[in-house]
């Protein structure tokens, strides 16, 4: 199935090498959790401070129950904040 | 050093300069700054003053803890009545001219009436004179602080000053100090303009002083600064990439008003995103942001400094614009950007140029530019009226609105009264996206619920840094909810009120309440100050300043029913997104809200509520 995969701020090293836009497209089997994308991409547990399916909050305690859907859109940020 | 125990009352139609002590109970009471502040405006001034007469008075306040090694210690507050909203107008700014003020001597300095003509107050420690400002009319914020300092012959004098804006008074001119810090919000400049009152120059060598207990204060603010820096949001997140990385995270959650909150999400976000801002230009090859940067004291550093490009149509012809300066900031951006559908970086930055040059509010300007618009595209407006063609998206409109508005050319005059008076004018007041008067900043309260609250009885009118559910409902700090429902946002919405009136008045920055709670706010105040300092008083104190500044509002004539949201958030739903379909339940938070409060059901403080809080 065809998922969106989003890294942002600093979490965009870890984009393979000519990712453009934050955004990778990627064709995942199905039943992939949001946890098992974190760690394919190697992206510090830590670091994925802030994630979000389709725009909602998935909490540390769901990553790896939280399966993905066709067309869902994964973002990830580190820990930050605005004003 | 706690308080200095002085202030400066400044009689602008006398022309006179006069000390008088510090009110300590009133400082015991209301601590500082925003607080003590206030409580001066609410005694010596009627309500239903015209915010723009000489009875309005405009008040420049510091905390306890600004000037000292409290990280972010470098905050002051501009306290007036408002003339964008006719509400409580409180402003805060950092930069390093509040610390300045108290390496002078003062705590607080206190305008009232009207100068005959243009005039700047020179402070330098106990000598205070009025100077003629005569040849700075008419100058931006930038020369004039330049002049000022050419004059004194001392690069260190630290100036607040208004520009063309507050002179011609834009109802939301703000006060710009160190050239790119400012008390931004509800028109603070505007009234400093109807004073004939310039610039405010500074110098103070007396450094600090008065710590009640030094070696508890140096141990307290040692320790505060640590939480600062291991925490990964004011250690790394916020001075690596400022704010603005806000924007593709509100935007993915369908929380960005887009094109005057028509939408809630905006296609080129990602192009107006602090991590746009890190990306290579393709004309030039440099990165839009050139560094970080700190204000007094402060060990996070979240401000932004960027070089615009040389080439861009906004600045090819001027040089002037070409050097590094302040910006973006999430705010601005928004504002500039997506609220108008402009997705052009370098033109978002070049209108925050001139907003910081001529002293303007990017967030009420951008806003009401974003009114303008859609206005334009209904054919309200026309070209003929507007002077370029304006339909969302057009970063030319852009840049020509923010110049005649500055300089009160044209249609700029009209866009210079905000979305309320002008939405009213042209027969569309609902298209005005404020509260009380005043635009929202940049969440969306159909996809952040919370914030519908917050915003609907923040005291100056919408704003965010008056209670910034936004920390609970989307970033989790202290606390993870859930931003797309109502239930149990009335106690987090007067939590954060109540324990943001303490970070404002204690003269620190609100960006440390990311890492901090009160708990660490509490120890540096209490070995700072004289006087109990426990949490329990700060939490009483919070509280007091709101339903003070509730109080003043009631009596300046607002009710209930002013606590309300444009009809386009109660009553269209989001478009997109996590929100789709979902309006603001205001409706269902308010009456929930007011009993939290302890008010009655018309949103006044009880007689119960005044006698706990002692008003």
């Amino acid at each position: 199935m065809k998922i969106a995969f989003k890294l942002f701020a600093s979490l965009s090293d870890y984009l393979p090498p000519g990712s453009r836009g934050n955004r990778l497209e990627l064709d995942v089997e199905e039943g992939t959790t949001v946890g098992e994308l974190i760690r394919r991409y190697q992206v510090p547990e830590r670091s994925a401070h802030l994630v979000l399916v389709n725009g909602v909050f998935v909490s540390p305690a769901d990553r790896f129950r939280h399966r993905l859907k066709e067309q869902d859109e994964l973002a990830i940020w580190p820990p930050i904040a605005g004003g | 050093m706690g308080w200095n125990r002085k202030v400066l009352r400044v009689n602008l139609t006398a022309g006179t300069c006069q000390e008088e002590p510090l009110n300590m109970q009133w400082a015991q009471d209301y601590l500082g700054s925003r607080g003590l502040a206030t409580k001066y405006l609410v005694s010596e001034t009627d309500p239903k003053v015209d915010p723009l007469s000489p009875d309005n008075k405009m008040i420049m306040s510091t905390g306890p803890l600004t000037g000292t090694m409290a990280s972010t210690g470098g905050r002051y507050t501009i306290v007036t009545k408002g003339p964008l909203t006719g509400a409580i107008a409180c402003s805060n700014s950092g930069g390093f001219f509040g610390a300045e003020m108290k390496f002078a001597g003062w705590d607080m300095i206190i305008f009232e009436g009207k100068s005959p003509k243009p005039v700047y107050l020179f402070l330098e420690n106990e000598k205070a004179e009025l100077r003629d400002a005569g040849h700075l009319w008419g100058k931006s914020c930038w020369e004039t602080e330049e002049t000022i300092k050419h004059e004194l012959q001392d690069p260190l004098v630290r100036v607040s000053s208004i520009g063309l804006a507050g002179e011609n008074q834009v109802m939301f001119a703000c006060v710009v100090n160190d050239l790119h810090r400012a008390a931004g919000r509800s028109g603070v400049g505007a009234v400093m303009g109807s004073k004939n009152l310039k610039a405010v120059a500074l110098r103070g060598t007396r450094g600090t002083s008065g710590i009640k207990d030094f070696p508890a204060f140096m141990k307290a603010t040692t320790e505060a600064k640590k939480v600062l820096a291991d925490n990964a949001v004011t250690g790394q997140g916020l001075p690596k990439f400022g704010t603005q990385v806000l924007m593709n995270v509100i935007n993915e959650m369908g929380a960005l008003p887009t094109r005057n909150h028509r939408d809630v999400q905006f296609e080129d976000a990602g192009k107006i995103s602090a991590e746009a801002m890190h990306e290579k230009r393709p004309s030039d090859g440099k990165a839009h942001l050139v560094t970080n940067a700190a204000c007094f004291g402060c060990t996070i550093a979240c401000g932004r400094i960027s070089e615009i490009d040389k080439g861009h149509f906004t600045v090819k012809n001027s040089p002037q614009y070409w050097g590094a300066s302040g910006g973006l900031e999430y705010e601005a951006a928004w504002a500039l950007g997506a609220a108008n559908g402009v997705g052009d970086l370098e033109a978002l930055q070049y209108a925050n140029l001139i907003c910081n040059e001529q002293g303007m509010d990017p967030i009420s300007f951008g806003a009401t530019v974003g009114a303008v618009m859609e206005m334009y595209e209904m054919g309200v407006l026309t070209k003929e009226q507007l002077g370029i063609e304006s339909p969302f998206g057009s970063p030319e409109a852009l840049a020509k609105m923010v110049e005649m508005t500055a300089r009160g050319e044209g249609f700029g005059k009209e866009i210079g009264l905000g979305s309320k008076r002008l939405c009213e004018k042209y027969g569309h007041p609902e298209l005005s996206m404020s509260v009380k008067g005043q635009e929202f900043p940049a969440y969306d309260s159909r996809a952040i619920q919370g914030m519908g609250l917050a915003y609907a009885t923040s005291n100056r009118g919408a704003c965010h840094l008056r209670g910034y559910t936004v920390a609970s409902e989307v970033l989790g700090i202290p606390v993870k909810t859930d931003p797309l429902v109502t239930e149990g946002k009335p106690e987090l919405v007067k939590a954060f009120q109540d324990a943001t009136a303490v970070f404002d008045s204690a003269g620190i920055c609100v960006f440390t309440s990311f890492a901090w709670t009160l708990a660490d706010v509490q120890p540096q105040l209490a070995a700072a100050c004289e006087g109990d300092w426990s949490m329990e008083k700060l939490n009483e104190v919070g509280e007091r300043i709101w339903n003070m500044e509730r109080q003043y509002n009631n009596a300046a004539g607002f009710t209930a029913k002013d606590d309300n949201l444009p009809p386009r958030l109660t009553t269209e739903p989001a478009k997109t997104g996590p929100a789709k379909g979902l309006v603001n339940g205001l409706a269902t938070m308010l009456p929930e809200y007011y009993k939290v409060r302890g008010w009655t059901p018309e949103g006044v403080p009880t007689t119960e509520t005044r006698e706990r809080l002692g008003l």
